[in-house]
Parts: structure tokens; C-alpha cells; sequence
């Protein structure tokens, strides 16, 4: 079996569990699932990365960051080193219907986790 | 879309001012298409290659304009600006080259990867620039 190819899938209330977050807005999106997960702090390099049900994990706090997930259909952010983004943010998040989180660990260790507990889809090598 | 000869034509005002509200054509065009009943995928692909073009339009041009023209066969995006123009569109169009400032590079964006990732989303990309006048860009997303 190719182990890139596996379809688990998480609840957010998993992830949250893991990353020991907090939630910032949108509790009422915690039973929603991820298939995969985009551990990134370049949001060109997140628009270039197209999967279903996506988290984004990133250290970047700007109002862009919503834009981006909007674009890509993402529904779920987990804000890493602990950050919260300001209220302007906050509310756009909202507006989208999105769910955000923060959590105390890095971008590292946050998708170590993650990946540890089974959220592996996504981690496709990008042939060139 | 029921009337296949029925073309929309949307129009946007680039604001080049605030780096915040870069995206809100964007988001407003991908709401026009999912309201529209267009496939997913080919809703995100332009949204995607709109918001990358916006963002460009802000941090290189201060601003510029949007025309959408959107046929049931496809969907074509013009973004116009009269910034600096590009010297070298080959050199632009490699990964990685850019003259973003560090400023943009701190909000995630400036890594050189908006007109390749433009350039994949679209089925066809065609840029026309001049140096000290300005740059349009036009692409085109078939349904």
C-alpha cells in the first residue's frame, strides 16, 4: 500500500486535542473533518497546493491568510508559536464560516503531531 | 446557465492603497461563479488566478482594474494596471524571481511563485507590458 496515498481523515475536535488549541472562532465547526493538512507560511505556496478538506497550520496572522484559505476552499486554520490574529481577522474568519485555532507549539512539532496521529494525506511528493 | 449565448461582464476597482482588502474582487467573482452552478474545481482555479493577479496589481502597480467576462464555456479574467511595467516577462515568469519589497515577503507572498501559479491554474495566460506604462494580463479558465 502507498503510505502517501492513505485516506484518513480528523475531526478538528481531534486536532484540537493534539495540538492542545484553543479556538478563536467557529466552535461550532469542531465535528467538521481534514483529509489533509498544509504546514506553510507562503501563501503562494499554499495556493499551489490543491486537496480536499485541507488544515492550514501557519505562523502568518494578516488578513491575507483568510483570503487565501478562502480561495482554496479551506475551511479550518491553526495558528502556530501560540499567535492570534487581530479582530479585523477574526471576523472575516467568521464571515467565511471558517474555524480557527491556535496552538502553543511550532509549525514543526504542530505537524509532527498531526502527522504522528495518522493526518498524512497530502504529503505527496510534487513531481516536476 | 440556462441561455448559452448569455455573456456576464464583471468590472473591479483594484484598490492599491491597502494590502488588506487585496482579494475582495477575487472573493466576490468565486461567489458569482458558485452562485452560477460552475464546477468547484474550475471556480477555484480562477479564484486562485484572480487573487495572485490582484496581489500583484497591489504590491507592483498600486492597483488596477478587473474586467470578467464569463461565458458557460469559459470564464476570461483582464487585469490591468498602469504600474512600472515588467522589463523581462520571461525572467518574471520564473519561479522564485522577484522585486517584491520585504514588506510583502513578511505577509507570505513576494516569493516569485504569482505568475507561475497564475500560469498553472488557467488555460491561457498572455501578458502584454511596457516599461514606465504598465502591464495586462489575460487569462483565460475553460470550463
Amino acid at each position: 500500500m502507498d503510505q502517501f496515498e492513505r485516506a484518513e481523515y480528523m475531526k478538528l475536535e481531534t486536532v484540537k486535542e493534539i495540538l492542545e488549541a484553543e479556538v478563536l472562532v467557529g466552535e461550532e465547526f469542531l465535528e467538521m473533518d481534514v483529509l489533509s493538512a498544509c504546514g506553510c507560511d507562503l501563501m503562494s505556496d499554499v495556493l499551489a497546493f490543491v486537496k480536499d478538506r485541507v488544515l492550514l497550520l501557519t505562523g502568518l496572522v494578516n488578513p491575507q491568510v483568510i483570503r487565501t484559505a478562502e480561495m482554496m476552499d479551506i475551511r479550518a486554520i491553526a495558528f502556530v508559536r501560540g499567535k492570534v490574529p487581530g479582530k479585523e481577522v477574526l471576523e472575516l474568519a467568521k464571515e467565511k464560516d471558517m474555524i480557527l485555532l491556535t496552538t502553543k507549539y511550532p509549525l514543526y512539532v504542530s505537524c509532527g503531531r498531526l502527522y504522528h496521529e495518522g493526518l498524512m494525506n497530502g504529503s505527496n511528493i510534487v513531481e516536476r | 446557465m440556462a441561455e448559452n449565448n448569455k455573456v456576464i461582464r464583471l468590472h473591479y476597482e483594484v484598490d492599491g492603497e491597502d494590502f488588506s482588502l487585496a482579494g475582495e474582487a477575487s472573493s466576490n467573482v468565486k461567489k458569482v461563479l458558485k452562485q452560477l452552478g460552475f464546477d468547484p474545481q474550475v471556480v477555484r482555479k480562477v479564484a486562485i488566478a484572480m487573487y495572485e493577479g490582484e496581489i500583484n496589481m497591489v504590491i507592483h502597480a498600486q492597483g488596477g482594474t478587473v474586467e470578467v467576462e464569463i461565458t458557460p464555456a469559459q470564464i476570461k479574467m483582464i487585469l490591468q494596471d498602469q504600474g512600472p511595467g515588467i522589463p523581462d516577462i520571461d525572467l518574471a515568469m520564473q519561479e522564485g524571481y522577484s522585486t517584491a519589497p520585504h514588506k510583502i515577503r513578511e505577509l507570505g507572498f513576494g516569493a516569485g511563485m504569482g505568475l507561475p501559479n497564475m500560469k498553472s491554474y488557467t488555460d491561457e495566460m498572455h501578458i502584454r507590458s511596457e516599461v514606465g506604462k504598465g502591464t495586462t494580463v489575460e487569462m483565460i479558465v475553460k470550463t
